[in-house]
């Protein structure tokens, strides 16, 4: 494949990923369990959108496809979107929205320090900027599973619970295709076969403190990356491109 | 005949339009000016990803100069290096503590798991006896913290790098 095509591809999935969890946590605006974390999500929340918008701007300069960074966003089909599927899944509870960012965060935080490092200087910008924020989520998440784990019966058994569930999406967050061979040779892409450790070392670290059992359960399910989405992609798009579908290219 | 330094000075007149108290100079985001004979550009970089007030900085600014200047102006953005809260100026500094924001402490946060965290004194009796409140706050720049001895509830300008 074309390198550029390539690199269009691989910013599409690292952009919707930072914007289908926005949009998710962003849902709990005004429903927060506490003022203050509230807050907290939808500060994040803004942090991935704002992510997602240097990410898509990016991409639609690159002069592949026509598409503006709002239409990247917001008129594709479901199976055009690569985000991972653990990012798409429903808030459920506080518990199972913290487990999903944690579990996230872990990863973004190696994987954005190794991206700063690519040799496309524009996306190590990107990295190097988003970096900054992602040490602030995961230092916030990980104290949320510390604190749910390791605090009530009912906040330890809703967090394992989570985790439970939440770990069949795992597995795919280090799948890597032709698209990410191409660019990893080219010193574009980061190795997420390389970035693993530090994920597992983290997740495991902090499971330990919260007193949180690792899953022991092998199934796992993947699809995200090729535009096979879970049941719930198709309501977060609805509610997300309203807008853009009711009034088409509308601005503000 | 205008000068680079006039445009600066003319910047320290844009607010950053969430603490208007801070210029866009006190709060480090204007990375440039460069003044060629037919143009102005101006070189600005967001302090968070995703910062609301960046298209209205840009608007500000090009109001701003254009009452003063006659020259096309551009506005640029960009993102590397990445802002971090050390290009805050010491009169930002100052001028954040008497907003009653405290204002970076050196280091960021690492109270993640096992540290301390940071030592913030609250802006207002200066007492280090506080407690963070929440790591995230009124916007993407800010903390929620309360002092212990006056028991005012205070923002905290988060360290970035």
């Amino acid at each position: 494949m074309e390198e550029k095509k390539a690199l269009f591809e691989y910013l599409l999935r690292l952009g919707d990923d930072s914007l289908i969890l926005g949009q998710r946590l962003s849902e709990w605006c005004g429903h927060g369990p506490i003022l203050e974390e509230d807050i907290a999500m939808t500060n994040i929340a803004l942090d991935l959108i704002g992510q997602a918008t240097n990410l898509f701007e990016y991409a639609s300069s690159l002069g592949v496809d026509k598409r503006s960074a709002d239409e990247l966003a917001f008129v594709r089909y479901e199976k055009d979107y690569r985000n991972l599927l653990l990012v798409e899944q429903e808030n459920t509870d506080f518990g199972y929205t913290l487990a999903r960012q944690f579990l996230f965060d872990a990863f973004r935080k190696p994987f954005f320090e190794a991206l700063s490092q690519s040799s496309d200087q524009q996306l190590a910008a990107i990295a190097e900027k988003s970096l900054k924020e992602t040490k602030y989520h995961l230092q916030h998440s990980s104290e949320w599973m510390i604190r749910l784990g390791d605090g009530t019966d009912e906040s330890h058994e809703r967090i394992q619970q989570a985790v439970n569930q939440l770990w069949a999406y795992t597995e795919e967050i280090f799948e890597q295709d032709q698209i990410d061979q191409q660019l990893i040779q080219a010193g574009i892409a980061v190795d997420l076969s390389v970035i693993r450790a530090s994920w597992t070392k983290q997740v495991q670290a902090v499971f330990s403190e919260a007193g949180i059992d690792l899953p022991q359960n092998t199934w796992q399910q993947k699809g995200g990356r090729q535009g096979k989405h879970t049941e719930h992609m198709g309501y977060l798009l609805a509610e997300m491109q309203f807008m853009q579908r009711a009034y088409p290219q509308m601005e503000w | 005949m205008v000068t680079t330094d006039d445009i600066w000075k003319l910047l320290e007149g844009v607010p950053d339009p969430e603490i208007p108290v801070l210029s866009i100079l006190d709060l480090g985001i204007v990375r440039d000016v460069t003044l060629e004979e037919n143009s102005c550009t101006i070189t600005i970089t967001p302090t968070y990803s995703g910062c609301p007030a960046m298209k209205y900085i840009e608007e500000e600014i090009e109001r701003t100069l254009s009452a003063s200047i006659s020259l096309p102006l551009e506005v640029k953005t960009v993102l590397s290096p990445a802002w971090t809260t050390d290009w805050i100026s010491e009169s930002g500094r100052s001028k954040l503590k008497d907003y009653g924001i405290a204002p970076p402490e050196n280091e960021v946060d690492k109270s993640v798991l096992f540290a301390e965290p940071t030592v913030v004194p609250c802006p207002r009796c200066d007492s280090s006896d506080t407690k963070m409140v929440s790591q995230f706050g009124s916007t993407a720049c800010k903390a929620q913290y309360q002092c212990n001895q006056c028991h005012e509830p205070f923002d905290y300008f988060k360290c970035l790098k």
